[in-house]
């Protein structure tokens, strides 16, 4: 039993402390739920690159613009069906709401993500390995101009459905909307966790991620497996995408591309094809970013993720929480 | 050669020798067959810009001079060939090394650098910003080497991003987002480039490129360029038969760096002007498709592919609108293709892709190589003969 | 016999002393001694998973051994590395030193451009340092040894020092032909390097000229000259063993590692195998170290075999005193009762 209660208490306690430490190096909470929506958002993305690349080892360098599709999307459904304008405070009509524009966002999200697999990537899944690569830079490129095309240059507006009431938290404001955000996200986290490591679709994946024909021999549905895959990894982006949204109050088309840039950094950082190493890495590059502008250096967040980035891979060529291959011979 | 032994048997056989002598000429000559081919092309392409329906696109002169920046990019790819179609290193930020050759230049020869003013003649900054690039390159590839894969390629979209962005921040070093402006224009034996003139530019580039291509040739004919090819194929057997695949990998980034030091140089002193935004990723990414589309690692493909894919982005779907205008297709003349640019850009980029995924103009060793099956270990698959019993012992 | 390829003095071309390879937990090879004489086939065997392959990626260079050493032609090249954490100090020193020259020069001149100037000898010696930490040139191992820094010959080392192997598992460069495949193993022995390469010198295209009239030669050696052209992977299975061969003969070795080179042939091909091995041997003088699963190949070529069991050696001598050995049958076929 206490083996048991180690592994369980370990991780919390080690969660905990983290936790406690990045919120003094913040100083304080204001920066801390910065970090905490931030981080959350990376993770759900950078969950998306490592899903996808744990099972065919492609950088999808789409992601980060279904992401901020799915941006859109949350933001049409918000303004046009349901034609919000300003803060809803009833909290029952608030969470309707969300789940309104939540849910077929991720719908949406998904089956754009399985249509992009199906007719960019699948065809040339036996081509050379950088051929998907450019197709997905290619569908990168479609997905912006699609958005640039149909709302133009200029950020636009996301209807602000969370009442500004905030609430003093150890020193600071916190508002309830960066809360709820940061709770649908996690619950995310741990639902896909969940689906992963308990289901049998969840089994399918892994085994075709650990040996695609083996798999295939078993009677894995390949086909369908990395479909799935692709539907969660695009159905988070477009979750992420909301959270967005919400939290800033603003889309642009371009918004995807740093975004995604910065998740697949988290996914790299974390330990590709590893979904807690993504999560691990999405909260490491919000600390960072935050950080760096919380001591003055906002214009050089990117230069400090990019270069922690370089000196983790330097010393740990596999990531914080990847396997450590050996030479083989 | 016998996969075309039977395409080109049906024809008659004086046909055949005089064609097969030819190709045994070009090869056993080949810095003067790259020599004599780019005349021919240079020369000719200028003049077919004058027949329609290239000469209602736009004026020659335009033309030229989109030919001197589209040949920008087919040094750029023929560089980047070097790092991933000979030694298969892939690298996502090429576009830091192009940055740096053309902030070496602005730096030598502006006179609104903020902390120097210097006019260095550009024909000897061209090799000082390539040797910058490939120390930037050595900088680079030495803490990556241990890196696999995909590891490497965001390490190196890290190092693509770091760059441009210390670029743009180091203001008092680089003006920062304004950018360094009033770049010297080269001047040859008294005679200065102008701006309204693009031929001296379009010559010079020219000359430029097929420099660098025989230079390229004979690097994958070499001791080194086998060694690229080896440790792609398999370091650790690469390793194994003596090569020393640090350096290897190391020249494999410094030299393929260099070139992009050079389209460097060479674009500060076209544009007169640097500025940060200039090297973004896009330039990376469009660089990468250049070389994948033209068909890793064989050169004149790569090449042919940059100015395909240069050609296609910044001159014909800016001229979509005329074209169809004057065209007068009733349902296409009313469509603003100049707003739908780079969405049928990409949409070119997947399709070319689907279409071809070997590249337009695979390595004659590529094409062989779709012919068989995609095993890559053929050991791996016969495996040991289980009939081989492990002990027979008597 | 000829020792034409013997070292003068010491004869032994390859001693391992004590040689211990553990993962993790797992000890996968223990405490292993072995010699190799000059001109020699000495066979390492043992049941699946006693080590053998693991024993050959030490002293290739691939692994760096628990504990034990490797002599290779009497310099030691294969150790467990020794105070490796002190590396970073002998390559950062110099700049550090520099670094606080500049300091000193700032503060007894308050000259800038004097000061400017120590900053970049500064920087630029960490560059250069670093650098050669990773290339590892000869003066950087030098330096490493006066400080007590000892690293592991890497693979590339071993085979420019006289080294050639095979994989058990064909590891050939299969979209590279039979002729390039054997070009590179006569890396180490080509000088060509960059600069030649790009001047297109007389003397590189000597060498490239030379070198491929070699490479046929070493082609016709393993009956394969009629190949040359034909890329690695389109090879059947027997001649892509023997074009592995081809190519680790091509760094013209005094010693030549072969993992299983007869495993998937078929008894004819094996034949073949065994006597072109034994006149590598005899024409070349060139020692072989095998790993082989077919006994009457072992039996029949080796002048001594070792016997490896669970990472340890448990026999050793003449072909007659191992299949005599109780301990080896017993390894091979179980206790007779279990």
């Amino acid at each position: 039993m206490r083996p048991d209660i180690v592994r369980v208490l370990q991780p919390i306690v080690i969660i905990a402390v983290s936790l406690v430490v990045v919120w003094l190096l913040l100083g304080g909470t204001q920066q801390f739920m910065n970090f905490l929506t931030l981080g959350a958002i990376y993770a759900l993305i950078a969950l998306g690159y490592t899903m996808v690349y744990g099972i065919i080892e492609l950088i999808n360098f789409a992601h980060g613009d279904l992401f901020m599709f799915g941006a859109f999307v949350a933001m049409w459904i918000l303004t046009v069906p349901l034609g919000m304008t300003g803060a809803v405070d009833n909290p029952l009509q608030l969470t309707v709401i969300l789940v309104v524009v939540m849910l077929p966002t991720m719908i949406v999200m998904g089956l754009l993500g399985t249509f992009i697999e199906r007719f960019a990537y699948r065809p040339l899944r036996h081509a050379p390995r950088l051929a998907p690569l450019i197709t997905a830079i290619g569908v990168s490129f479609i997905l912006q101009n699609v958005i640039y095309s149909v709302f133009g240059p200029s950020p636009v507006n996301v209807p602000q459905v969370f009442p500004l009431t905030r609430f003093e938290f150890l020193g600071g404001r916190v508002s309830f909307l960066s809360l709820f955000m940061v709770a649908i996200a996690v619950f995310l986290m741990v639902l896909l966790q969940l689906f992963v490591g308990r289901t049998r679709l969840g089994r399918a994946m892994r085994s075709t991620a650990q040996d695609r024909e083996a798999a295939e021999l078993m009677g894995v549905d390949i086909n369908q497996t990395i479909a799935i895959t692709f539907f969660i990894a695009a159905a988070l982006a477009g979750a992420g995408g909301t959270i967005q949204g919400l939290y800033f109050g603003s889309v642009q088309f371009n918004l995807g591309f740093f975004v995604g840039l910065k998740a697949f950094t988290a996914a790299v950082l974390g330990g590709i094809g590893n979904t807690t190493g993504a999560a691990l890495g999405g909260f490491v590059i919000a600390f960072i970013e935050v950080f760096a502008t919380q001591l003055g250096y906002s214009r050089w967040s990117e230069v400090a993720v990019f270069t922690v980035l370089i000196l983790v891979l330097v010393f740990r060529p596999s990531g914080i929480l990847g396997q450590q291959l050996g030479e083989r011979a | 050669m016998t996969a075309s032994a039977g395409a080109a048997g049906t024809r008659p056989q004086g046909f055949r020798g005089m064609r097969d002598r030819a190709g045994t000429l070009a090869a056993s000559h080949r810095s003067i067959t790259i020599i004599v081919g780019w005349i021919i092309v240079a020369t000719a392409l200028p003049l077919l810009m004058l027949v329609p329906p290239f000469s209602t696109f736009q004026t020659q002169s335009l033309w030229i001079d989109g030919f001197t920046n589209a040949g920008v990019f087919i040094l750029l790819a023929l560089g980047l060939n070097v790092v991933v179609g000979f030694a298969g290193l892939l690298d996502l930020g090429y576009a830091a090394f192009y940055a740096i050759g053309a902030y070496t230049y602005a730096f030598a020869a502006s006179p609104t650098v903020p902390w120097i003013s210097l006019h260095v003649p550009f024909w000897p900054m061209l090799l000082v910003g390539a040797a910058v690039a490939a120390m930037f390159g050595l900088l680079l590839g030495a803490p990556t080497l241990r890196l696999r894969g995909d590891y490497l390629a965001i390490v190196t979209l890290g190092f693509g991003e770091i760059v441009p962005a210390v670029f743009l921040n180091a203001d008092k070093v680089t003006n920062g987002t304004n950018g360094i402006g009033g770049v010297y224009k080269p001047d040859l034996f008294g005679y200065q480039f102008t701006l309204g003139n693009p031929v001296p530019y379009y010559i010079a580039m020219v000359a430029i490129i097929a420099i660098v291509m025989i230079l390229v040739y004979r690097l994958q004919d070499s001791r080194l360029g086998r060694a690229w090819m080896a440790v792609r194929e398999d370091e650790l057997a690469a390793a194994s038969n003596g090569v020393n695949t640090v350096t290897t990998k190391l020249l494999a980034f410094a030299l393929g760096a260099s070139t992009a030091g050079l389209a460097g140089v060479f674009t500060a002193s076209k544009l007169t002007f640097v500025s940060p935004d200039q090297f973004s990723f896009a330039v990376s990414f469009t660089i990468l498709a250049m070389v994948v589309l033209g068909g890793m690692g064989n050169v004149w493909g790569v090449a042919v592919g940059a100015f395909l894919l240069y050609t296609i982005q910044s001159v014909l779907l800016k001229q979509l609108n005329p074209f169809f205008h004057t065209l007068n297709v009733p349902f296409l003349k009313d469509i603003d293709f100049v707003q739908y640019q780079f969405l049928l850009y990409g949409l070119a980029l997947v399709l070319m892709m689907l279409l071809r995924p070997e590249g337009l103009f695979p390595s004659s060793r590529r094409r062989r190589e779709l012919h068989t099956e995609v095993d890559e270990y053929v050991g791996d698959e016969l495996g040991p003969d289980p009939s081989s019993s492990p002990m027979e012992q008597s | 016999m000829s020792a034409a390829t013997a070292d003068p003095g010491n004869g032994t071309i390859l001693r391992a002393h004590r040689v211990t390879k553990a993962f993790g937990g797992l000890v996968a090879v223990k405490e292993v001694d072995l010699e190799i004489p000059p001109t020699s086939i000495v066979s390492l065997i043992g049941p699946n998973g006693a080590g053998k392959t693991t024993f050959f990626n030490v002293i290739a260079g691939i692994l760096d051994p628990t504990s034990g050493h490797v002599e290779f032609r009497g310099d030691r090249m294969i150790a467990r590395p020794i105070r490796t954490w002190f590396e970073p100090v002998v390559w950062v020193t110099p700049s550090v030193v520099a670094g606080v020259i500049s300091v000193l020069v700032y503060l007894a001149t308050a000259n800038a451009d004097a000061t400017a100037l120590a900053v970049l000898a500064a920087i630029g010696l960490l560059i250069v340092m670093f650098l050669a930490a990773i290339v590892r040139p000869r003066w950087y191992l030098r330096l490493l040894a006066t400080a007590g820094v000892f690293r592991s010959s890497r693979p590339n080392d071993m085979v420019k020092a006289g080294m050639g192997r095979t994989f058990q598992n064909i590891r050939l460069f299969a979209n590279m032909t039979a002729l390039e495949n054997v070009q590179v193993g006569m890396h180490t022995k080509m000088r060509a390097n960059a600069a030649d390469a790009l001047l297109s010198t007389p003397r590189a295209r000597a060498e490239e000229k030379a070198s491929q009239a070699r490479a046929r030669e070493f082609l016709g050696i393993v009956g394969l000259r009629g190949r040359a052209g034909e890329l690695a992977k389109n090879l059947p299975y027997g001649d892509q063993r023997r074009l592995e061969l081809a190519r680790a003969l091509a760094s013209e070795p005094t010693l030549l590692l072969l993992d299983e080179p007869t495993a998937g042939m078929n008894p004819r091909e094996t034949a073949q195998m065994t006597q072109l091995i034994d006149r590598l041997r005899r024409d070349l003088g060139i020692s072989i170290l095998l790993i082989e699963h077919d006994m009457k190949v072992v039996m029949g070529i080796s002048d001594r075999i070792y016997v490896l069991d669970h990472g340890e050696l448990i026999s050793q001598g003449s072909p007659d005193a191992v299949r005599a050995d109780p301990r080896v049958i017993e390894a091979y076929l179980g206790k007779p009762a279990s």
